[in-house]
């Protein structure tokens, strides 16, 4: 017990300190990741632009999830429905007041928030798996409430949105908006980790009776923790409406919310950096599944009935391997593969 | 007034396949501390594994019968001994997820092997319409209720009388006690998940030969948490009233609301549920406030 003990466990913490990396190279990396994305327009493939948005939205929406599912240690398994409120409440915005893009979305992520507010009170203040089935009955019954309210969200044709031009630079105008909320949500989830309110949902995972021995109140802690990663979903919610330009209550079912959650496993719970590989690799999964699936059986076999089932296996046994065998994700291997030692204390796992 | 009355018998006998498959959820639960998510899809391999042995390898449906249950059983504590064994010690938040996989790729495999649409099982329950004085009800509930009573009546009382079941509830009071005791823990661990894959499997199959089956079938029965916390997570007795009771409501939700509303009021009654007594009707007080 010789090394440093890091307060925040493995998380991410202070990434200068776990890597054995310099803080310089981890800057540079950033800058390149920066200009990389800044290139991707220049490409000049739709198909490009249109993943790249995609993998974007659904880093908010995994970057919330680990805020309440890695770093608090709240089960979650109902996030798509709060992608939902987001997507609805903002497209609704956006049709009957004809709002902002700006401000639909921070409409979508209160919205979102009020409503996980309504499902986490009764569960969160019970120990225990309460969190996980409140979060079930949220999934369930907001499906309801999307396809049955139909004079409000359209029912199963959902709703459609006119095309949005942002700065009058179309597609692109909005993979920028995309790309610059998607950094500033990532940064402010890194950052709140070092905050004093980040660092008591990671002291209410760890131990919640210490927790409330140190002056932290755990029912509050819990609820902002669990209301801070639906306003994320909200907010990505908010985007993927306007990027699909259509609203249907069939976007927001539990294999979605297993997605997020596979997501946050793949990548790494408790880990800013593990968030966006585990978006990045499980958005691009399902495209490699289907490309990979076309070149077996060459064109025009018919390959859809086989392809949802194998993503969900695919889904399932990634969230049962990494539970098993990495823990930490794939944040988690790409440390290793960079030559950081583990030291005793990292070995603690939330 | 006789319609109401014939809706609630429909009810009371839909909820028997809620009784079993709760049973097999309350048994996990009591014995593992595992909140098994998977519990659903074990019901829809079990109506699966029937249709296998039965029809798709012409064993017959006695033997398919057999073969399906201990099927489910060996499946069950293969799931275990795989994914849940070396998770042992783990923060019970990993325990649950691991289960959610679990469901996933159960259905996953469901849905490559036996297809998306809807396959009939072999008519095991007779259709003919039981009449109780102008009261009719469908004779596969009927019957499929019967079994399902019959099979949770077995189980329960196995529960209660067996040393089996002794040791099962002497686990799930004290873990350290009762291995200290002599109690093979690990024994205990595959024995409960096996007959919660009978239990399920058995639930799946009365489920499958009134509707059919479908890789979603385990969706529908998810449900039955409605019922798990009704009854309160951990009482075996509770269980049967409360699963009653939710086939009760759903049906009637469903005949005078519409379909639509079946897989909304169990989720609000869970949530009610929660707001007003968190140990459910009957169950043990576990439940920590913070």
């Amino acid at each position: 017990m010789s090394g440093p003990v890091t307060t925040a466990g493995a998380g991410s913490g202070r990434p200068a300190k776990a890597f054995a990396v310099s803080p310089r190279l981890e800057t540079v990396s950033w800058v390149l990741l920066g200009l990389g994305l800044l290139a991707v327009p220049f490409l000049g493939s739709v198909y490009a632009l249109y993943m790249a948005c995609l993998i974007a939205i659904n880093v908010i929406a995994t970057v919330g999830l680990n805020i309440t599912v890695g770093y608090t240690g709240l089960l979650s398994i109902g996030h798509s429905a709060f992608l939902g409120v987001g997507a609805y409440v903002s497209a609704l915005m956006w049709l009957h007041l004809g709002t902002p893009l700006a401000l639909n979305m921070v409409g979508g992520a209160v919205a979102a928030f009020l409503v996980g507010l309504v499902f986490g009170i009764p569960a969160l203040r019970i120990k225990g798996v309460y969190l996980a089935i409140a979060t079930l009955a949220a999934q369930y019954m907001l499906y309801f409430v999307f396809q049955q309210w139909t004079p409000v969200t359209g029912g199963d044709r959902g709703l459609s949105l006119p095309k949005i031009d942002v700065f009058g630079f179309g597609d692109v105008g909005f993979y920028y908006v995309v790309m610059a909320v998607a950094l500033l949500t990532t940064l402010a989830a890194r950052n709140l980790f070092r905050t004093r309110v980040g660092r008591s949902f990671i002291a209410v995972r760890e131990r919640d009776y210490a927790a409330e021995v140190l002056g932290i109140n755990v029912v509050y802690t819990k609820l902002v923790a669990f209301g801070l990663g639906a306003a994320y979903a909200g907010a990505a919610g908010a985007l993927l409406a306007a990027f699909l330009r259509i609203v249907n209550p069939d976007q927001f079912t539990l294999m979605v919310s297993v997605f997020f959650l596979a997501a946050v496993v793949v990548g790494g719970r408790a880990s800013t950096l593990g968030s966006i590989l585990g978006a990045l690799f499980m958005t691009m999964m399902p495209e490699l599944l289907r490309f990979l699936l076309e070149a077996a059986a060459g064109p025009g076999a018919d390959m859809a009935g086989l392809l949802s089932p194998l993503r969900e296996i695919i889904f399932g046994a990634l969230i049962i391997g990494f539970l098993i065998f990495e823990p930490r994700g794939l944040a988690g291997l790409l440390r290793r593969a960079l030559g950081h030692v583990e030291e005793v204390e990292a070995k603690a796992e939330h | 007034m006789s319609l109401f009355l014939e809706f609630s018998l429909v009810g009371l006998a839909s909820g028997g396949i809620y009784v079993l498959a709760a049973l097999s959820f309350v048994i996990v639960f009591k014995a593992t501390n595992v909140f098994n998510f998977a519990t659903g899809e074990m019901m829809m391999l079990g109506a699966y594994l029937f249709l296998l042995f039965d029809i798709q390898l012409g064993l017959g449906w006695g033997a398919g019968l057999l073969a399906a249950l201990v099927g489910s059983a060996l499946l069950a504590i293969i799931a275990e001994r795989i994914v849940l064994r070396p998770l042992i010690g783990r923060p019970h938040i990993v325990l649950v997820m691991v289960t959610f996989g679990l469901a996933s790729v159960f259905r996953g495999f469901a849905g490559l092997i036996w297809g998306p649409n809807v396959r009939q099982l072999t008519e095991l329950l007779p259709r003919t319409p039981l009449f109780l004085g102008n009261i009719l009800i469908p004779g596969k509930l009927a019957w499929g209720f019967l079994a399902a009573g019959l099979i949770s009546g077995a189980f329960i009382v196995y529960y209660r009388f067996s040393r089996a079941g002794t040791a099962i509830r002497a686990t799930s009071t004290d873990q350290v006690t009762a291995e200290s005791l002599g109690i093979n823990i690990r024994m205990v661990f595959a024995m409960s998940w096996g007959f919660a894959g009978v239990l399920a499997a058995a639930s799946g199959i009365i489920a499958g030969s009134v509707n059919g089956v479908t890789p979603q079938l385990g969706l529908v029965a998810l449900n039955v948490l409605a019922v798990v916390m009704l009854a309160g997570m951990t009482s075996v007795g509770g269980v049967v009233v409360a699963g009653l009771f939710i086939g009760w409501v759903e049906t009637i939700v469903g005949a005078y609301l519409g379909a639509a509303w079946q897989s909304f009021i169990p989720y609000l009654i869970v949530l009610l549920v929660m707001i007003v007594k968190p140990t459910g009707l009957f169950g043990e007080q576990r439940v920590e406030r913070i």
